[in-house]
């Protein structure tokens, strides 16, 4: 198998669009179904009220770590051939912390706003125009902040590499970190638990 | 129809089991690395909307501008033509059919009860504003980063995730009003 197809060069650019509009949907379609187009819900786990955030981000990331990790391993995906964002480890940060605190005050991140704002939430509709207006801010003053926003540059490096750790044993530890953290997740709802489990 | 059927079919569903959405949505993310390579996005199609109409109205300052420059490089197409906004543009369309089946499309505002409509509205303006270049600043959002890169464990991917929890909880008690 020639995974992924993309590169392989199975089908060109103009198909590859109708693949990311499809792809989208499905995207959109669960991040509805979990209850993130609804703003309460995802701030909820900022109070630990309400641990869906959580579970449904590690969920998502060790079902797509592991699936990517035994096609690597069958020989029918080059993982060489995937993209992988380059990391610039102190701008990265902080901008994760800015996010959070985004995260917060506003109720949603991007992608979660998108649906809560198609689902005719009026906060999510507005958010969107203050993504907007946050990232034309952040253009206007790109040219200040470049050489910080370039600074601790480390390459395209994964943890394994980092840590020196083999794939596999990696893969292994984080899912026995999530399934850790699930068990923990749902001790605290059953303590400090208020789940929204309707709009 | 009886109006305890009519009921019935207005009641809005509950949302999915945590665990069952998020096997659903890592699904979905390995199938964008199997056919394409690559994960899924958010933010980057609204960076390409804002470069566009930067573009549009004063090309000099777009094209002199190194962040905006970067999304309008290709001049042998539209940049509107780019596999993240077109993922977006699925993401609104998969957002409402979900919404859609289970009831859930309904002209509302998400706040806690109380605070003011109006203040909400504006904590999600501002809110919206510092996601905006927090994930400039980090290349990449919740989607593009924590979720995509998480998956292939990359290094700078995973030190985000773990500093937007950190940044979150650092600051949520003082924000508590709005959603308590």
């Amino acid at each position: 198998m020639n995974i992924p197809f993309y590169k392989y060069g199975l089908f060109g650019d103009d198909v590859s669009l109708v693949v990311a509009f499809v792809i989208g949907i499905g995207f959109g379609f669960f991040l509805e179904r979990a209850g993130f187009g609804n703003a309460r819900k995802l701030a909820a786990q900022f109070y630990f009220n309400d641990m869906t955030v959580f579970k449904v981000m590690f969920t998502a990331i060790i079902t797509a770590m592991i699936g990517i990790y035994y096609l690597s391993v069958l020989g029918w995906m080059d993982l060489s051939l995937v993209y992988l964002n380059p990391t610039y480890i102190v701008p990265q940060t902080i901008g994760g912390l800015i996010l959070g605190i985004g995260f917060v005050i506003g109720g949603y991140c991007p992608g979660t706003s998108c649906v809560s704002a198609v689902t005719g939430k009026i906060d999510g509709m507005i958010y969107l125009l203050g993504i907007i207006f946050g990232i034309f801010i952040f253009g206007e003053i790109f040219p200040l902040i470049s050489n910080f926003y370039n600074s601790t540059p480390m390459g395209q490096i994964t943890l394994p590499q980092l840590l020196n750790i083999t794939y596999g044993v990696l893969v292994f530890a984080v899912v026995m970190m999530a399934i850790g953290g699930f068990a923990v997740a749902e001790w605290v709802e059953k303590k400090l638990g208020n789940k929204i489990m309707e709009p | 129809m009886s109006s305890k059927q009519n009921e019935i079919q207005h009641f809005q569903k509950p949302y999915w089991n945590p665990y069952l959405s998020g096997i659903g949505l890592g699904f979905v993310l390995l199938l964008s690395y199997v056919i394409m390579g690559r994960g899924l996005g958010a933010s980057g199609a609204f960076s390409t909307l804002v470069a566009t109409s930067i573009n549009a109205i004063t090309p000099e300052h777009a094209r002199t501008n190194e962040f905006y420059s970067e999304y309008i490089s290709d001049t042998s197409k539209s940049p509107l033509k780019d596999w993240l906004v077109f993922e977006v543009l699925g993401v609104f369309t998969g957002g409402f059919i979900s919404g859609a089946l289970a009831n859930r499309i309904k002209k509302t505002i998400e706040k806690g009860p109380n605070i003011s409509i109006r203040s909400r509205l504006i904590y999600a303006f501002i809110g919206g504003s510092i996601m905006g270049i927090g994930a400039k600043l980090a290349r990449g959002c919740t989607s593009g980063q924590a979720l995509t890169g998480g998956a292939v464990l990359n290094v700078g991917s995973w030190a985000f995730m773990l500093a937007v929890f950190g940044g979150a909880y650092m600051i949520a008690y003082f924000f508590r009003r709005q959603w308590k």
